[in-house]
């Protein structure tokens, strides 16, 4: 575990869903296309496509806190 | 630990004077009932005994209460900070945050403000509408203590529209006195639910917009126009004005062990005499229908907290404490302090769809699983509400994947607990609904209120 956790700025996040594309390991989308978190905290595994997704939020609203 | 709640503890315990710096030349406030100086079990403590007559003035509260203590002294402040520790004084507002770390985490920070939290959107509950009605000066004398643990020298009061002029009269009389070294502010809040949420008073005060906001940084560090930030709900500050003159034994004397201390509840529904009163943490909660005169009929349901609270069923409640410890065998909590008791003849689908439309009206429009998982919740209630039939399954996909974390802040994690705890106690109507056939036989209006002029 890298301790790190993905968290969303829900206000800017726009459902465009990339996150979940990118890192179906750990986001999904709700019935309205919203992404939920489903890992508490990040595996060590998924950094690289963790900071992918972060990078390309349209809506910069994907951060991993630390 | 004490589970049960204390009272008639007696007289407040002067021993303990010398452990802290608070003010302790009285042993608690003189109420009508008793003008001798009351003992820490007496109730109530914030709000004038006897009949309601409109705002008590400076004068009767000075004479009720006594002189606030002095403060401004900054060498003292971590003393002071560590009395309402001692007191365990947690939040009014409904999260229950111990209100000493809240203290500390603003004292520790330069130049900080002091909001005080009067905006109760909450539209079944009266209890800050009247404690600010009827006490405003306690309400300023805590956001003046709570300006001097902190070391600010503002404060602003967030005041219900319906209260704001009766607070910012009581502040104007102080001014003209130059009773106050802080410098007091009284604002009228927005009407709206989510309008009560610490950073979207915030939002409010800065551009009136009562937006929620969950970005860092906190409050505490940049709050109100990028100064630190106390907000506080306006029954906290009257209580922590309570403690800086008798102390934290005396605060102590009534409460459980765990949740010490008094709070102001709104008893709402199906209660004989609907309204506000005062009572020990931890009081059983057939009691505290019995301060309502008790249910006026046989109940259906007791809504527990407020419109973000739990529907529990009245039996099971009847025996608990009222406090978190005691309600969460029904996975309920204290909340804001709302008891709403529903008749057995009204329909509690019908209710909760009411309310959740109600709800889902009153997102600020920020955040996706909001605006369009609330919708869809309360359309599908209404559904199941009046028989056109609802697909139950959807419902329970929708609540889990609304439940937890989405959002700016808990408007929809609310409605949903709110609405799963409907979905629950209210099983055997939902299949009765299935089948075309309702129990609910009241006829009118609904018996929990949301805010004329909405659409509901």
């Amino acid at each position: 575990m890298t301790g790190a956790r993905l968290k969303v700025d829900m206000a800017a996040c726009d459902g465009r869903g990339l996150c979940a594309e990118v890192l179906p390991e750990a986001i999904i989308l709700d019935d309205w296309g919203f992404p939920i978190i489903t890992v508490p905290e990040l595996p060590d595994q998924l950094r690289g496509q963790a900071g992918e997704a972060v990078r390309l939020c349209p809506r910069l609203a994907l951060r991993l806190e630390r | 630990m004490i589970s049960g709640a204390i009272t008639n503890t007696g007289p407040a315990n002067r021993s303990g004077a010398n452990r802290s710096g608070a003010n302790r030349s009285g042993a608690g406030p003189r109420t009508a009932r008793s003008s001798s100086g009351a003992a820490a079990g007496l109730l109530p403590r914030l709000l004038p005994g006897g009949l309601p007559a409109g705002p008590t003035g400076l004068a009767d509260h000075l004479a009720s209460y006594g002189p606030p203590p002095r403060g401004g002294d900054a060498d003292r402040r971590d003393e002071l900070i560590g009395e309402v520790e001692l007191a365990g004084l947690a939040g009014r507002g409904g999260a229950g945050f111990p209100t000493a770390r809240k203290l500390a985490a603003v004292a520790a920070h330069r130049h900080p403000v002091v909001i005080g939290n009067g905006t109760e959107g909450e539209p079944a509950s009266a209890k800050d509408k009247v404690l600010m009605a009827q006490s405003p000066h306690l309400v300023l004398d805590g956001a003046v203590a709570a300006a001097d643990l902190v070391g600010a020298s503002a404060a602003v009061i967030v005041a219900h529209p319906a209260v704001s002029q009766i607070v910012a009269a009581a502040a104007a009389q102080r001014r003209h006195a130059g009773f106050d070294r802080v410098k007091l502010t009284v604002v009228p809040a927005a009407d709206r639910f989510v309008a009560g949420e610490a950073s979207a008073v915030v939002h409010w005060l800065e551009r009136g917009v009562p937006t929620p906001k969950s970005t860092p940084p906190r409050l505490s560090e940049r709050g109100l126009h990028g100064r630190p930030t106390l907000v506080q709900n306006v029954e906290t500050l009257a209580h922590l004005a309570l403690i800086a003159r008798y102390g934290a034994d005396w605060f102590r004397g009534v409460g459980t062990g765990a949740e010490p201390g008094s709070m102001l509840v709104t008893l709402a529904g199906a209660v004989r005499r609907p309204g506000v009163h005062e009572i020990a943490i931890g009081t059983p909660v057939a009691e505290v229908l019995d301060q309502a005169g008790g249910p006026a009929g046989p109940l259906g349901g007791l809504l527990i907290g407020g419109y973000h609270g739990t529907w529990v069923d009245p039996g099971r409640a009847a025996a608990l404490p009222f406090s978190r410890a005691g309600l969460r065998p029904l996975g309920a909590t204290v909340g804001a302090g709302l008891l709403a008791a529903l008749p057995a003849d009204a329909c509690g689908l019908t209710e909760t769809a009411r309310i959740t439309r109600y709800l889902a009206d009153e997102s600020a429009g920020q955040c996706g699983p909001c605006v369009f998982g609330l919708d869809a919740v309360a359309g599908q209630l209404e559904r199941l509400a009046d028989g056109r039939g609802a697909d139950v399954a959807k419902l329970d996909r929708w609540a889990g994947q609304l439940r937890s974390d989405r959002g700016a802040c808990r408007h929809p994690d609310g409605t949903i607990r709110m609405v799963a705890s409907a979905l629950e106690l209210f099983s055997t109507e939902i299949d009765e609904h299935a089948g075309g056939w309702c129990a609910g036989t009241r006829q009118g209006p609904g018996v929990l209120p949301v805010p004329p002029g909405s659409r509901r």
